[in-house]
């Protein structure tokens, strides 16, 4: 598979590990207080202080094949290390930070006393959320799937630990680039990647920052100059 | 009527609240920040660092072990800030929760928002979308938090009549906070003032 077709894959599928996990840290730090919050948010965001092939090194340790749950994986049919699906647990992992924050700030931006009102009308907790959170939340959540995903494209030092540099299996863009800059003709490939994965960032920027003008919109919030 | 004696930590200091009355209509005024909304959230059981007893309509919605979750308490809700849901269409937004508004559009003269924006209502537009809400799934008690302040004189006063009549016939308990004599006396309430102190009956 080419590095970019890869590379896509693995965004999509770290966005789809995550997305769950994520979507429930953030609700529980957006509207929860409890002991132990600022420990889960402490935990949560590790991944973005430690360097990502220290994080790659953990994982290892967790998921490689002489560790127990890394056998049963194997035994699974679903070996991580050195296999895309390492490569989609490297990129979910080390992107995890950036979902969870994404995620609580589109929570966040919920008025919690349109919630309140919710309940008062009878409506129960469950129901509230389905009805009310979840749809005022949902560009702001979009948005976070959206740079979730552009963070799951490039990441590069977990995954080189994890997943190895195999082409055509592990070889996603950012480390496509770096084996091309070690060959002597790669210059040119590399130039059309660094091409490919600008383009793919910045698309999926843009997209992120017209969900979240939409979400401002759909909350009321924006300035309408033209009023 | 109403029995409250609970006390909140507020951050300037704990806030007790002491209300005893027999009153259908209980009016309460006072100095903004005094607590008064507060006290309407408490009702609403919205207010979950509210410690002490709360008892209405003949019934402990609060007490030591007990708590009756706000979904549960049938009340009508008119917060100060008029919420109108915004992903909602006005005529959503008067159904949520089940409620039939029927008398209430030509009451709250409501007939043209139906059609109208959310997001490009007026605050006495939200006022009277959020009146005709929580009237509207026929409360067994409503909560009105200062509900007419962004009415202009003319409407204020139509509307707060019609809604004080409406109530009357029903026999329906209101408590409702306001700045506003005139609202007060409209609604023939028992007067109770929160100051700093405390509530009191005056």
């Amino acid at each position: 598979m080419s590095p970019v077709a890869l590379s896509l894959l693995v965004g999509a599928g770290a966005t789809a590990l995550g997305l769950g996990p994520a979507a429930v840290c953030a609700w529980v730090l957006a509207r929860r207080q409890f002991r132990g919050k600022s420990l889960l948010s402490a935990v949560v965001m590790a991944p973005l202080v430690l360097p990502p092939v220290v994080t790659g090194l953990l994982l290892l340790r967790v998921f490689g094949r002489a560790t127990p749950v890394g056998s049963a994986m194997a035994a699974l049919g679903l070996p991580v290390p050195f296999s895309p699906l390492g490569a989609v647990l490297a990129a979910a992992v080390v992107g995890f930070p950036l979902f969870v924050m994404t995620l609580r700030s589109a929570f966040e931006a919920v008025d919690p006393r349109y919630e309140e009102l919710s309940l008062s009308l009878g409506v129960p907790p469950r129901e509230t959320f389905r009805r009310i959170t979840l749809p005022l939340a949902l560009p702001g959540l979009a948005a976070g799937l959206v740079l979730a995903f552009a963070r799951g494209l490039g990441e590069f030092g977990a995954t080189v630990v994890l997943a190895g540099n195999i082409e055509g299996r592990t070889r996603t863009l950012a480390l496509a680039v770096y084996a091309l800059l070690d060959s002597p003709t790669g210059e040119a490939p590399a130039r059309q990647l660094v091409l490919a994965s600008l383009a793919l960032s910045f698309g999926a920027l843009a997209a992120f920052e017209a969900l979240n003008r939409w979400h401002r919109r759909r909350l009321g919030q924006e300035d309408d100059v033209r009023r | 009527m109403f029995a409250v004696d609970v006390t909140v930590p507020l951050p300037p200091g704990p806030l007790r609240l002491q209300l005893r009355s027999d009153a259908r209509v209980v009016g309460v005024a006072g100095a903004s920040g005094a607590g008064k909304t507060t006290l309407l959230r408490v009702l609403a059981g919205l207010d979950r660092r509210a410690a002490g007893s709360v008892s209405a309509l003949g019934e402990v919605w609060q007490a030591p072990g007990r708590f009756v979750e706000p979904w549960a308490r049938g009340v009508g809700w008119v917060p100060q800030e008029a919420l109108v849901f915004p992903h909602l269409s006005v005529a959503e937004n008067l159904h949520y929760g089940g409620g039939e508004p029927g008398p209430l559009v030509e009451l709250l003269g409501l007939g043209e928002l139906l059609a109208r924006r959310t997001r490009n209502l007026s605050g006495g537009e939200r006022q009277r979308v959020a009146l005709g809400r929580a009237m509207g799934r026929a409360p067994r008690l409503l909560l009105l938090d200062e509900p007419f302040s962004a009415l202009d004189r003319a409407l204020r006063e139509r509307v707060r009549a019609g809604v004080a009549a409406w109530c009357a016939e029903r026999a329906l308990p209101v408590v409702l906070v306001s700045h506003d004599e005139g609202d007060l006396t409209a609604f023939g309430a028992e007067m109770w003032r929160l100051e700093g102190g405390g509530l009191e009956r005056g």
